[in-house]
């Protein structure tokens, strides 16, 4: 006999979580099609290749949640890029020693982030302009002063040790013989560096490192039960005495700081600024956002399902390029894949949503 | 005995319009008074008045023998004034205690230097308030869309008594409520009331007005046109000083009437 409670309860449990389902099941099918899928190098390189979307949608879901939507993220990576790549740029070449430069590059690449961000915040919450219009505006005032800052040509000649920085791993391991933390092993024959194992590349560390504060301060902290609050009802955040206005302009410069960080982290792994740079990365991120669980009319979402979505593109987008299958039929499957994911939610009985901590 | 809240002469104007009109009003401790009125008689405008949602062209409000300003909301919640509008203004996405607790979380120290939600706290306390009103929800983990209306008025309230409300504010509190649910929530004023809470009432519901309040008040065209005592009036002499059929009690009143 089959017992209806257990089963349907199985059902939930498996609904609830199909996105890592979904995740793992990707992982698995290009294993056995693809070549050499399923290897330490390949999966690293599907989280070095995720990461502008990782964290471009980080930042975003803290803006869906609240309801609201940040478009201008798209050309601040590129803005950010440039600015940091030009400012590195002008330091190493008036004598500024590379680490300075470097340094000073990130910070104010960084730092001038915040500014859009305030605005956009500003418009939203004090304003009254809809996130649609003042984001969009916003997007093509980063593209703008991106391309005047670059004068429409890509920066070149970065300080050279950014390399060892962008592509560098957390440990070098050469097995038996050789274990080096952050130093890349100097003198080995060509055979070693053959067997040479690299582990976690040091741009998915920062990433992660970011992700995770971020992801702790919405789950746990006053700062996030406050953007579920405003997400779910602002009138009722308002008069329980949330300063909503404040919280909103912090949220957009929450996402203008993440979308700033990818185009530090452009620089780092392309060794270049481009105004462009990041632009296509507009619609993963928000379709990441989506899948993750959020809902565009605010109130729902977690960074770890925001997480699992920015991977479910990036595995895809992997797995595509080592069949040698042509990257637009990706627009295809994401496209698919979004629509899935409005369905399941859609349609999901509310005992899934029911009984949670946060929010 | 001293009223809790005074008002003296209230009056509020919106451009050329007195929505408001030198009001006076007593509330005592524990008393339940109904406010009533017409659409547009200015019962909304005078709650939000107390509430320190508007504030006052002319007039002093006194709240337990001093005098107050009340000039936002969040100043009238901390002397404990407490209203649960009609749309209740819960989230409806998060659980009942992040509810109450909303915009006044309970904190604790994480690795001793970060402030993070003391979930366990919330829920405990949470669950007593509720136990003292005799409210019965199923879990407090669950989301407010998951409750009935009937709950979700429950939760409100509990909010405000869990926050020391002395006087509550309840605007058409059973509004959107089915019969059943509506005896709940009078019954839960009755139980509030007996514990030394004082609630204005304002409802169109007039038969729930007469069996919880023990006071009336009943305002035309901003004006306070009539006070009575519930068992010594009935619904047809309040139906006539709402509409304007009986003169009511003050001079200006019946000055308006000639």
């Amino acid at each position: 006999m089959i017992n209806y409670n257990k089963t349907r309860e199985i059902g939930i449990n498996i609904l609830r979580r199909w996105i890592l389902i979904f995740l793992v099941g990707e992982i698995v099918f290009f294993s056995i099609v693809g070549t050499n899928y399923f290897s330490l190098k390949n999966l690293q390189n599907i989280l070095v290749a995720s990461t502008t979307v990782l964290l471009l949608a980080t930042g975003e879901t803290f803006v869906i949640i609240t309801g609201g939507i940040d478009l201008s993220i798209g050309f601040m990576v590129g803005f950010s890029s440039v600015v940091s790549a030009k400012v590195m740029v002008d330091l190493w070449t008036a004598g500024f020693s590379q680490p300075v430069a470097i340094m000073i590059g990130i910070l104010a690449a960084l730092l001038l982030g915040l500014i859009p961000g305030f605005i956009n915040g500003f418009l939203v919450a004090k304003l009254r302009v809809p996130p649609f219009i003042a984001t969009f505006g916003m997007y093509g005032i980063a593209y703008g002063f991106a391309e005047i800052i670059c004068n429409n040509v890509p920066i070149h000649g970065l300080p050279t040790s950014l390399g060892s920085l962008g592509h560098g791993y957390l440990f070098y391991w050469l097995p038996g013989k050789l274990f080096s933390f952050l130093s890349w092993p100097e003198n080995l024959s060509r055979e070693e560096l053959k067997h040479l194992v690299s582990i976690v590349p040091n741009v998915t560390i920062i990433t992660f490192i970011f992700i995770g504060i971020f992801a702790f301060i919405l789950a746990k902290t006053k700062f996030g039960q406050h953007t579920y609050a405003i997400g779910g009802n602002i009138n009722a955040a308002e008069r329980a005495g949330v300063n909503v206005k404040a919280h909103l302009i912090k949220v957009y410069m929450i996402s203008s700081f993440f979308a700033s960080l990818a185009g530090v982290m452009y620089v780092l792994r392309f060794i270049t600024g481009r105004a462009p740079a990041g632009s296509a990365r507009l619609l993963d991120a928000v379709v990441a956002v989506v899948i993750g669980g959020a809902s565009l009319s605010g109130g729902k979402g977690t960074i770890m399902g925001t997480v699992i979505g920015a991977l479910i593109i990036g595995v895809l987008e992997i797995g595509l390029v080592n069949l040698s299958i042509p990257t637009y039929n990706l627009h295809i499957a994401v496209g698919c894949i979004l629509i899935f994911a409005v369905l399941v939610d859609q349609f999901s009985p509310e005992l899934i949503h029911k009984e949670e901590e946060i929010g | 005995m001293e009223p809790i809240l005074e008002v003296k002469n209230i009056t509020k104007r919106f451009g050329g319009l007195t929505a408001v009109d030198n009001l006076d009003m007593q509330i005592y401790p524990g008393e339940v008074v109904g406010i009533l009125g017409d659409n547009g008689a200015g019962k909304s405008t005078l709650i939000k008045v107390i509430s320190g949602v508007y504030q006052a062209d002319a007039g002093q409000i006194f709240f337990e023998g001093r005098r107050i300003k009340i000039s936002n909301p969040m100043e009238a919640l901390k002397i404990g004034i407490e209203t649960i509008y009609q749309d209740l203004a819960l989230a409806e996405n998060m659980n009942v205690y992040s509810n109450v607790f909303l915009g006044r979380e309970k904190l604790k120290k994480f690795l001793n230097f970060i402030d993070i939600l003391d979930h366990d706290y919330m829920l405990k306390e949470s669950k007593k308030v509720l136990n003292r009103l005799d409210i019965n929800i199923p879990s407090l983990k669950n989301k407010i869309s998951t409750l009935s209306g009937g709950e979700r008025q429950a939760v409100a309230i509990s909010r405000s008594i869990y926050w020391n409300a002395k006087l509550l504010i309840m605007d058409e509190p059973t509004a959107a409520l089915g019969v059943a649910e509506q005896k709940k929530v009078l019954n839960l004023v009755n139980t509030l009331s007996s514990q030394g809470v004082s609630i204005i009432i304002i409802s169109h519901q007039m038969h729930d007005v007469f069996s919880v309040a023990t006071r009336l008040l009943i305002m035309r065209r901003g004006k306070k046109v009539a006070e009575r005592i519930t068992k010594k009036t009935n619904a047809d002499e309040v139906v006539g000083l709402i509409v304007g059929s009986l003169p009511g009690d003050y001079i200006e009143a019946i000055e308006e009437k000639r």
